[in-house]
């Protein structure tokens, strides 16, 4: 059999691989180290398959919308019309890819940690990245739905089994808050479904677009409200973030890593796709008080980061600040800003992972993640200090590291839609240095307690943890073309289907810059 | 004369009769002490053979009137033949450990579920209003007796008494509304009272009067408020398999006559009557079951909101095929998935029922994961969320009002089921996020509560993932109904 025969069926096979495991491991005796080995072999295999997706991206002939590569679209259930309708763009293939590259190394965090239910802990692992690989590849709305509800739910799981003190109110907290706001997403689909008969994604961009369902009055505007809500609590934007903190701080680490990772960008990428895709004129109308929001969060963020005596709440907060700047360059509508948003998307997920996983193996030794508990870690942990800095200045996006292509270009991009948003943004790079070097400096540096002096170094388990993901901070820095062109491509595809030609010179004006 | 035909339009019934009937006589002569639970697999034998007999009237040829126009088999009937006779069957395997660990184990207990489901089945497809006053009284008998089978049990006399007393004033005022329809109508045929409504220019007083009372007496059966009031108490002291039962077949089967009788025979005025009792029954249901701290209390509340839900797709009969079609597949869904959750409580209950508590279920899922995720799927199916026959199940039921513009009942019915999503949720955080108590032993899983449970599970999972085939058979039922 020809191998390229399986190219529709690959992107099924990735997204329910882990499934599947979860399945089989609930099957599995409870014999903890099995348990965790199986998991890693998953989640490795789930990562190799889906790197099959970006190196072959450009090869297959993109079917039916022409938008999407490796799609399918088979009927599932006939009323209401929902079809099992996968695929994905330039965009959502390195969020797939983001997800599956993050589990295996949540696998890893999670070795030690989790000592209690590991049989639970891990179907829950599994499952959850099959839901979340669901939400990015999904083009029927409502497998979207389905998809989104089903994150909730392993997640809220993990966090109020396996999290810390307070975490069954951080648990019904971050569920609530979801379920609630979905519910509102939800209505809009089901409204769209009434009107249409359909939840295809890009027939209801069609028949939106040439005005074949009738919106009338303010119509358009609850309808992108209600996807609108929905996704800015996911993201989380200021106002809507107070669950944020909360669920970091209660949740084990690899919670942490996945919802700071990948659950955060289901909320930009649900603007991205959705928002902008089925109601664009809206989405350009709400821009102005959307921006202002997002920039309120970029700096409140930043600043409440700043007092936070605890530092998983602080790279909580930071969280916050940075996705601002993601929903910032969405809402710039400019190539440079949104390919920047999604890059940085992409960059978050592997600093703030990374700075999540950093923290969670502090904790291993001393189980208290109060920054007046630390000081002077460098002298006992050189390595782990080392990989902390790197990942430290990733997230303050310092030129060559990953994290500075995506702000300059989302920063560029706000300067193009309004020199002030770019100002007041920008504020946000200065204070984001400022919090996080003054957290390194007062973990590493200082005085040293007799109880942290004996602390061991970042042993193989660790190192195997962090060595990649420093690398890929690093790769991403110095060569982010790699990832921009098929993102470029595709924000070029969403930005003109808004105004036709979109202004793919100026992004290579910004690029050309960057490299410089 | 009845011909063979007729026969067999009736032969679920015949079969459950027969079988009860044959129960009943083996049941004295076992010698006292003796284990009862041969009877019981033999009862469950019984409602297999109904259900293969349900399958067998199913062709196209026993489809139609029988027995004159006394009763009518159609896609409408069998469904709700399969529905009843399903949950029949996981109750008698449910019960199966149940009534020996009680010390109840009684040959009549099972007799009792299967001539009780003869009623139900019978109001199904009766379509002669003496006809289904018989058929509910049956049915009704029956869930009087069951409801006070823990007779060593306090609660449980008061919860028969309770229902006995409420309940033959309900039926009391069905019949009221059943005569005073032929009064105003002058038929007691379903099918005539429908073709008259219909035609009529000038509908009599009385005929309001009718409906009223009718709707009276079938809004308590199916525990919708404001005919709620009994439900808790009910559910409360009544023999966990026995709620399992009666909160699901007897309900289904009164929404059956529900739909036959008010909806479909186009009664004067039963838009605003259901609505009221929609929005009232999602309200107190929802309302009331956040104050509970015993399950079975919490689950009799979440009863009432759930039969609110359904009461929203009945709204939404205007257009018959959504919202007859909604409200089967609710019934259906609705059935599964609490059967399945008080199988898990019989499982739970412990002597005596004493660990009914909220509290009780603390730590639940270190203690019996299996039982945890399978009470944590239904309680997530309860709540609506997707792949399980809930989420659909509600799906139906809320789009079926949005295209018939009912957009406050909707936002009411969507605003419910987020507040309802509180205590189930409540109850899974208890399971999974608190430490286990010790004096609440890990109960050991047996054959039948195993089976009970998986065929809950397995309904419940097929209507969330594929509910095609259940929607194209309830989508088929309303155009047969009487008005077409």
């Amino acid at each position: 059999m020809n191998l390229s025969e399986l190219n529709p069926w690959i992107l099924t096979l990735t997204t329910f691989l882990p499934a599947l495991g979860a399945l089989l491991i609930a099957c599995l005796p409870r014999r903890d180290r099995d348990i965790r080995w199986f998991a890693m072999a998953i989640s490795v295999i789930t990562l190799l398959l889906s790197l099959h997706l970006p190196f072959h991206y450009g090869d297959v002939p993109l079917a039916g919308s022409g938008t999407f590569a490796y799609e399918q679209n088979l009927r599932w259930v006939t009323s209401p019309n929902i079809h099992y309708h996968i695929g994905i763009d330039g965009i959502s293939l390195w969020l797939v890819v983001l997800t599956t590259f993050l589990v295996p190394f949540c696998v890893l965090a999670s070795w030690k940690s989790i000592r209690d239910r590991v049989k639970e802990f891990f179907i829950l692992l599994l499952v959850l990245e099959t839901a979340m690989i669901g939400v990015f590849i999904a083009l029927d709305l409502f497998l979207f739905y389905f998809f989104w509800e089903a994150t909730l739910i392993p997640m809220a799981l993990i966090i109020g089994i396996f999290g810390h003190q307070r975490r069954v109110y951080a648990a019904v907290k971050f569920f609530l808050y979801t379920m609630i706001a979905s519910v509102f997403m939800l209505a809009a689909i089901i409204w769209l479904y009434a009107q249409s008969g359909t939840f295809d994604f890009t027939e209801l961009q069609h028949l939106i677009a040439t005005g074949a369902i009738a919106l009338p009055g303010q119509t358009a505007l609850w309808l992108f409200l209600g996807f609108f809500v929905a996704f800015a609590v996911k993201v989380p934007l200021f106002p809507l973030h107070t669950w944020l903190p909360d669920a970091h701080v209660e949740a084990p680490t690899a919670g942490s890593v996945l919802l700071a990772g990948v659950l955060l960008k289901m909320g930009t990428y649900g603007l991205l796709r959705f928002n902008i895709g089925l109601f664009p004129a809206e989405a350009h109308r709400n821009a102005p008080w959307i921006i202002t929001l997002a920039i309120i969060g970029i700096v409140y963020g930043a600043l409440v980061a700043l007092v936070q005596p605890n530092m998983k709440k602080m790279i909580a907060y930071s969280s916050v600040s940075h996705l601002g700047f993601v929903v910032l360059g969405i809402y710039s509508f400019t190539q440079a800003g949104m390919t920047g948003a999604v890059y940085q998307m992409l960059n978050h997920g592997i600093s703030t992972g990374a700075l999540f996983l950093l923290l969670g193996m502090v904790y291993d030794r001393r189980h208290t993640y109060e920054i007046k508990d630390y000081g002077g870690l460098a002298t006992p942990m050189p390595v782990y200090a080392t990989l902390f800095l790197l990942i430290t200045l990733s997230s303050i996006g310092l030129p060559l590291m990953n994290g500075f292509v995506g702000e300059f270009l989302v920063l560029s991009g706000a300067f193009q839609a309004k020199a002030l948003y770019g100002i007041i943004a920008a504020s946000g790079v200065i204070w984001s240095a400022f919090y996080m070097l003054w957290l390194y400096q007062r973990i590493f540096y200082g005085t040293i307690s007799p109880v942290n002096a004996t602390l061991p170094d970042a042993n193989l388990r660790e190192r195997c943890i962090l060595w990649p993901l420093a690398a890929l901070a690093l790769v991403m820095g110095v060569f982010p073309s790699f990832w921009m062109n098929s993102i470029d491509a595709s924000v070029a595809g969403i930005l003109g289907a808004q105004h036709g030609a979109a202004s793919a010179q100026t992004l290579q004006v910004t690029v050309n810059t960057v490299h410089k | 004369m009845p011909t063979a035909a007729d026969y067999i339009r009736i032969l679920p019934e015949i079969v459950l009769s027969v079988w009860g009937i044959i129960v009943m006589f083996v049941e004295p002569i076992l010698p006292e002490g003796r284990s009862r639970k041969g009877l019981g697999i033999f009862s469950a034998f019984g409602a297999l053979a109904a259900i293969a007999a349900t399958a067998y009237q199913a062709q196209p040829q026993f489809a139609g009137f029988g027995f004159g126009n006394m009763l009518h088999v159609d896609h409408f009937s069998i469904f709700f033949h399969l529905v009843v006779l399903l949950v029949a069957l996981a109750t008698i395997l449910m019960s199966l450990d149940y009534l020996p660990f009680q010390k109840i184990d009684h040959g009549e207990y099972y007799a009792l579920i299967l001539l009780g489901s003869v009623g139900m089945c019978l109001m199904s497809s009766a379509v002669e209003l003496v006809l289904i006053f018989v058929a509910l009284e049956i049915s009704s008998i029956a869930s009087y007796i069951l409801a006070g089978f823990r007779r060593h049990a306090a609660e449980s006399a008061e919860s028969s008494m309770k229902y006995f007393l409420l309940g033959s004033f309900a039926t009391a005022f069905f019949l009221y509304g059943v005569a005073l329809l032929y009064g105003a109508t002058g038929s007691t045929n379903v099918f005539d009272i429908a073709a008259k409504l219909s035609g009529a220019t000038r509908i009599e007083p009385l005929a309001y009067v009718a409906v009223a009372l009718i709707f009276t007496g079938l809004g308590f059966k199916v525990a919708c408020a404001p005919f709620h009031i009994w439900t808790p108490d009910v559910y409360e002291g009544a023999p966990s398999p026995v709620v399992a039962f009666m909160s699901t077949a007897p309900k289904a089967a009164a929404f059956a006559v529900l739909i036959r009788l008010v909806i479909d025979t186009a009664s004067p005025n039963w838009f605003w009557v259901i609505w009221t009792a929609a929005v009232l029954s999602m309200c107190v249901g929802n309302l009331g079951a956040i104050l509970q701290s015993n399950v079975k209390r919490m689950l009799a509340y979440s009863s009432i909101a759930h039969a609110g839900y359904l009461m929203v797709a009945f709204a939404s009969a205007s257009n018959r095929e959504l919202g007859i079609s909604a409200a089967m597949f609710y019934s259906a869904a609705y059935a599964a998935m609490n059967v399945g959750a008080f199988a898990v409580i019989t499982q739970m209950s412990g002597s005596g029922e004493r660990y009914s508590q909220i509290d009780d279920y603390s730590g639940l899922g270190k203690r019996s994961p299996m039982l945890a995720a399978a009470l944590t799927f239904f309680l997530l199916s309860l709540i609506g969320i997707p792949i399980t026959g809930g989420f659909f199940a509600k799906f139906y039921v809320f789009s079926a009002a949005l295209r018939t513009h009912l957009i406050w009942l909707t936002i009411i019915g969507v605003a419910n089921s987020g507040m309802g999503s509180y205590y189930y949720l409540r109850l899974i955080v208890r399971m999974y996020m608190y430490e286990p108590r010790t004096e609440a032993p890990a109960p050991k899983v047996g054959f039948g509560i195993a089976m009970a449970i998986a065929i809950s599970l397995i309904a419940t999972l097929w209507l969330g993932v594929l509910p095609n085939a259940v929607l194209h058979y309830t989508q088929a039922a309303p155009t047969i109904l009487a008005s077409h």
